[in-house]
């Protein structure tokens, strides 16, 4: 790496590390869902960008960006707690593929009903003014306060998810219910309560997620199948049902995608003719985490850190 | 002690005296026959766009019938069927800008192409089951789609125009719509024939009880990646049907949100019934274009009603028409 500058390195390093932890929020959701109640929720991006428009009116009604965030994120968990209840509850016995098509007409449904009350112009978030100017993190490295604060609060969230998950009861019947859903509901845990109540604070990590991305990624319908992916290939690599799982996969797959796409080109354009390498590097770059994805899954089909047995 | 196979002979017996739906011949006739008189009338009405829309539903319906032979009749969920599809597809366009017109050159070499990548992608994923076999035919489906995209000199994220071949007769959308449905009835037949055969039966056993069915001397790997690659030959072939029915190609056919349609095709029709993938497909199309015609929000109630197949219809449209289970 002699010949790539240090502080382009750490520049490319903090971003990945921001994606990982803005990732690790959606991952984290989408992971106890299908751990816990064995549901394929497609419709999980959908959440995200509905609380990313949400934040975006909401701040502009309020004129704040904080209390448009965190109504967004309230507005979310409200909507996902409706959703367990009307649509998802009665999918839960029925095998995956059906539960693949269910959501993904819950796509088509909210990508249509945000089109309807929003239109088909992306929305505006902006950088709140206080996070707006750059922070001197070296000599000569200037580097982003907003994308500071979003590492912040994903450090944040995680450890208080970790809290919550092995150090209160709640948490215990979330586990209880990742590696034996029967067993946990034979020992008397409330399995239905915990579902819904897991539904709605997933639906709220996705809202914080895509309300956070916003400033920095277009709030338009469609972003939420674009993340979407990559929040399964993470869950997948981390294995399903683990939120220590959902973590590491995040940040691997955060920091690969961004140092990839950052350093592999000009690695490229130094290794190999122009020509060739034009091609190659953003090809290869994009295709790292798929890489990564099926050689996790080749080597250790359960993921990083199975829950299951 | 090893479990010795049936006989060949007595497994023919066993399977020639299953009965082969009857009661399906009278519908499938009545379709057969309007869909080969529908040119006329379309051309007597005016419904050239019609006829384009009927050819695009049977193109699709051959592609959701190869991956029903994997999925339904397999048991496997493969999340990158638009892989074979795109490749075929585009095989057409790149060998036309190469300018290589030849039909007799074009089509084998669109199947083989998607037959080999679904050897190759097969060979690997086949070793993993359920959630990861999912997970890891979409990683496959995303390089290709990503290496596509890269080669800037076929059109990268724009895509590439890929004129009608040259048949020896002028290629028109009557001519194309006879020979997609020549090509879907003949693929149709040779499924019939496959999962009906010995074959078949021991897809299916595999599909239901794996452990049985080795032990009684039908191994997993070799059976399923047989089928893998047929299936990837058939969605292939529609990839070829689709270039120049579209005469277009992008790679927005080899994304993951086209393999997701291919599945819900199929999962609408009815997943593992013969016919789901050409009812899934046909009906799919019907609802784009009917609630496109009708609104801009056609997405809206297309939603709501899979929505409503999913509560009300668990086992597909053709597991609807087909009554209660026997």
């Amino acid at each position: 790496m002699s010949g790539f500058p240090a502080a382009l390195v750490l520049e490319q390093l903090l971003n990945g590390l921001q994606l990982g932890l803005m990732l690790f929020l959606l991952a984290s959701g989408l992971t106890l869902v299908l751990g816990i109640m064995d549901v394929v929720n497609l419709a999980h991006g959908s959440l995200y960008m509905l609380g990313a428009y949400f934040a975006a009116t909401l701040a502009r009604a309020t004129g704040s960006f904080w209390a448009g965030v965190a109504l967004a994120v309230l507005a979310t968990a409200g909507v996902g707690v409706l959703l367990e209840v009307s649509v998802l509850r009665r999918v839960y016995a029925r095998d995956h593929l059906t539960q693949v098509l269910a959501t993904f007409a819950l796509i088509l449904v909210f990508n249509e009903g945000v089109r309807m009350i929003w239109g088909p112009q992306a929305l505006l978030l902006t950088v709140p003014q206080e996070l707006a100017r750059p922070v001197r993190l070296l000599p000569g490295l200037g580097y982003s306060a907003y994308r500071l604060f979003l590492i912040g609060v994903g450090i944040g969230l995680a450890a208080g998810l970790f809290l919550l998950i092995h150090r209160t009861r709640l948490g215990m019947w979330v586990r209880a219910g990742a590696s034996n859903r029967a067993m946990a509901q034979a020992m008397g845990i409330p399995i239905r309560r915990v579902f819904t109540l897991v539904f709605g604070v997933s639906a709220g990590l996705c809202a914080v997620a895509g309300a956070l991305l916003g400033p920095i990624l277009a709030v338009q319908v469609g972003m939420g199948e674009e993340i979407l992916i990559l929040a399964f290939v993470v869950i997948v690599v981390g294995g399903i049902g683990s939120v220590k799982g959902a973590l590491v996969g995040a940040l691997l797959v955060g920091i690969v995608d961004t140092a990839g796409r950052a350093l592999l080109p000009p690695l490229f354009l130094r290794l190999l003719p122009p020509e060739v390498a034009s091609n190659l590097g953003p090809a290869v770059a994009s295709i790292l985490i798929y890489l990564l994805m099926a050689a996790v899954l080749f080597l250790r089909p359960q993921g990083l850190f199975p829950v299951r047995a | 002690m090893r479990i010795r196979p049936l006989p060949a002979s007595e497994v023919r017996r066993i399977s020639v005296a299953i009965p082969r739906g009857a009661a399906g011949r009278l519908p499938l006739a009545a379709a057969g026959i309007l869909l080969v008189g529908f040119p006329a009338l379309a051309e007597a009405f005016g419904w050239r766009f019609y006829l384009n829309l009927v050819t695009k539903a049977m193109i699709l319906g051959l592609a959701c019938s190869g991956l029903n032979l994997v999925l339904g009749y397999g048991g496997l969920v493969s999340f990158g069927h638009a892989t074979y599809f795109g490749l075929g597809a585009y095989t057409v366009a790149v060998l036309a800008r190469e300018g290589i017109h030849a039909a007799w050159v074009i089509w084998p070499a669109g199947i083989l192409v998607a037959a080999f990548a679904a050897l190759v992608i097969g060979a690997v994923c086949l070793r993993t089951r359920g959630l990861p076999f999912i997970m890891i035919t979409l990683a496959f489906a995303q390089m290709v789609y990503y290496g596509v995209v890269s080669l800037k000199q076929y059109g990268g994220q724009d895509g590439l125009r890929a004129p009608r071949t040259e048949l020896g007769f002028p290629l028109g959308d009557v001519a194309l719509y006879y020979l997609t449905l020549l090509l879907l009835s003949a693929c149709l037949g040779i499924l019939w024939r496959v999962v009906h055969a010995r074959f078949g039966r021991a897809l299916q056993a595999i599909r239901d009880n794996e452990a049985r069915a080795v032990a009684i001397g039908f191994p997993a790997y070799p059976f399923q990646l047989v089928a893998f690659v047929l299936s990837g030959a058939l969605t292939g072939l529609a990839g070829i049907l689709m270039a120049h029915h579209a005469q277009y190609v992008s790679p927005a056919m080899l994304s993951w949100p086209q393999s997701g349609a291919f599945l819900l095709m199929v999962i609408l029709g009815g997943v593992g019934r013969f016919w789901g993938g050409v009812v899934g497909a046909a009906a799919m199309v019907a609802l784009e274009e009917v609630f496109h015609a009708a609104t801009i929000h056609w997405q809206l109630p297309v939603g709501l009603i899979l929505l409503g197949v999913v509560l009300l219809a668990p086992r597909g449209l053709v597991g609807l028409l087909e009554g209660r289970p026997r």
